[in-house]
């Protein structure tokens, strides 16, 4: 400030703190951001619910069926994630962002952080409230699983933590790609359609593609096996290292993302 | 202050910016004229650090734009109407950049005054019209109270009671002591509201003058002005070949 500076500038300077508060404003002042993350929890309990009502075998795992909404609601984590960084670049706002916030990765960074606890604790939430709504509505005389049961705690929390990874999945892919729908496409592509049948083709990789670890390790209390026909069904990961490596999924995408924003022109 | 110190910036086979240098002091209102692709929106992301230049560097203040501490405070910029998005209110736009540079809350309510739109702050800023956009492009660049501001075409879309507002807002920010640097293709419009002109031509510099120095010798600013840019301008060569053939 050269001759006027009616306010005082504070001391310091910005940094991850300011960026955090910046985005968790711009992610809550959207309707949209509400809207998708309430049809992504209302479709993970509805589909748990359905499951439940429709269970016959006592023997099945009933908390792998009452998690069995968490995979579609994985797309919509996952796309609100692409849109969280491609809008953006769609309105324009990317140029005001980073005139704010110059040292590029911070943005996203912060982005992460404020998306990545957003999708957690949504996920979270669907996940425990499918898990009881499909427990209480289980019928044919089932006996219900209960959080005190060996592996069902860790299974749902697992699930529900799966959006938070995914949705950064999401966000990371946005970064990369820019592009709405291609970035949309590229994830919808690439988690559902290309990875599953990589699934099936290669048993060897089937246990590395994401909805397979969901559904195999994440959301399983007792590892998937293959009964008498072990030659047509792949080793699936425990449930730990099925969320080291969506983990991973995510960390890469997100490195990738900020290495490539803060190269490129914005 | 800011200085451009021979900033080149190519894209593909295209410079848009060629070894460009001028300051531009506090004080005035300096004008930024140029043709139609001449290389003023892309010297513009330059400076604020949006593009990398291929050599040269732009520094506000003394500093490169990324080494600023609180980048708002010190340069605002208007770079593009509706640089926003549609499904966010104009009033949350503002508070999340104020968020970024820890500027109080209570400024955002103070710019929106200013700029007129505090009866529409809370509604979709994506319903605004072009001149409404502007206005909120306006107001962020003045949320942190800047000593340097930068802007692209900032009278685009406004109506002539909006486009006097401009003209008498900027002067009045240069009499405070600011650095004010603003973008237009607008000749007549610069001739009121500029006191000084950098001028250029397919990313060069073709002048960097006064106002009043332009004009000597010509029956206008305008006419100064394509004298000084016949040879800078692309498109007329195209239209001459298309008409010849």
């Amino acid at each position: 400030m050269t001759t006027t500076a009616p306010t005082r500038v504070p001391s310091g300077r910005y940094g991850l703190a300011q960026a955090t508060r910046m985005e968790w404003i711009k992610l809550r002042s959207l309707r949209s951001t509400w809207w998708t993350l309430a049809v992504t929890a209302a479709g993970t309990i509805g589909i748990g619910v359905a499951v439940g009502l429709n269970s016959r075998n006592a023997s099945a795992d009933l908390t792998n069926n009452a998690l069995a909404g968490v995979v579609p609601g994985l797309l919509l984590a996952g796309a609100l994630g692409v849109l969280t960084m491609t809008s953006e670049y769609t309105s324009g706002t990317i140029r005001a962002t980073l005139a704010a916030i110059p040292r590029r990765p911070l943005v996203l960074a912060a982005k992460a952080a404020v998306f990545g606890a957003v999708t957690l604790i949504v996920g979270e939430v669907a996940s425990f409230i499918a898990f009881f709504a499909a427990a209480a509505t289980l019928r044919h005389g089932i006996a219900a699983p209960t959080l005190g049961d060996p592996g069902v705690l860790r299974a749902v929390v697992l699930s529900g933590a799966a959006y938070c990874l995914i949705g950064l999945l999401g966000l990371g892919l946005g970064a990369i790609i820019r592009h709405s729908a291609a970035a949309v496409g590229v994830l919808v592509a690439g988690v559902y359609v290309v990875a599953q049948v990589i699934g099936f083709i290669a048993h060897s990789a089937a246990a590395y593609m994401p909805i397979l670890i969901l559904e195999n390790s994440l959301s399983t209390t007792k590892p998937v096996t293959c009964g008498a026909d072990g030659a047509s069904c792949p080793d699936f990961l425990s449930a730990w290292a099925g969320l080291g490596v969506l983990s991973l999924y995510a960390v890469i995408a997100l490195a990738a993302g900020g290495w490539l924003l803060a190269r490129r022109d914005a | 202050m800011i200085e451009a110190q021979n900033l080149t910036r190519r894209y593909g086979p295209t410079v848009a910016v060629d070894a460009l240098s001028f300051d531009v002091r506090p004080g005035s209102v300096t004008g930024f004229l140029g043709p139609n692709g001449s290389g003023k929106s892309t010297t513009m992301r330059l400076i604020l650090g949006l593009d990398r230049p291929d050599t040269g560097q732009a520094r506000v203040g003394g500093r490169r734009y990324h080494e600023l501490r609180w980048p708002l405070r010190e340069v605002g910029a208007l770079l593009e109407a509706k640089a926003f998005h549609p499904g966010r209110s104009a009033r949350s736009h503002l508070a999340a950049l104020a968020a970024s540079n820890a500027i109080p809350r209570a400024r955002v309510d103070e710019v929106l005054d200013m700029v007129g739109l505090a009866s529409a702050a809370g509604r979709p800023a994506g319903k605004f019209s072009l001149g409404m956009g502007q206005r909120l492009g306006v107001a962020a660049a003045l949320l942190g109270d800047p000593a340097v501001l930068l802007l692209d075409e900032p009278v685009n879309g406004l109506d002539p009671e909006g486009v006097r507002w401009i003209r008498n807002l900027l002067k009045s920010l240069a009499a405070q002591g600011r650095t004010v640097f603003v973008s237009s293709h607008l000749i007549s419009e610069m001739a009121l509201t500029a006191e000084r002109l950098v001028v250029i031509g397919r990313g060069r510099l073709l002048a960097d003058t006064t106002v009043a120095e332009l004009s000597a010798g010509s029956a206008s600013l305008e006419d100064a002005f394509f004298r000084l840019t016949s040879g800078a301008v692309e498109y007329r060569e195209n239209t001459t070949k298309e008409a010849t053939s």
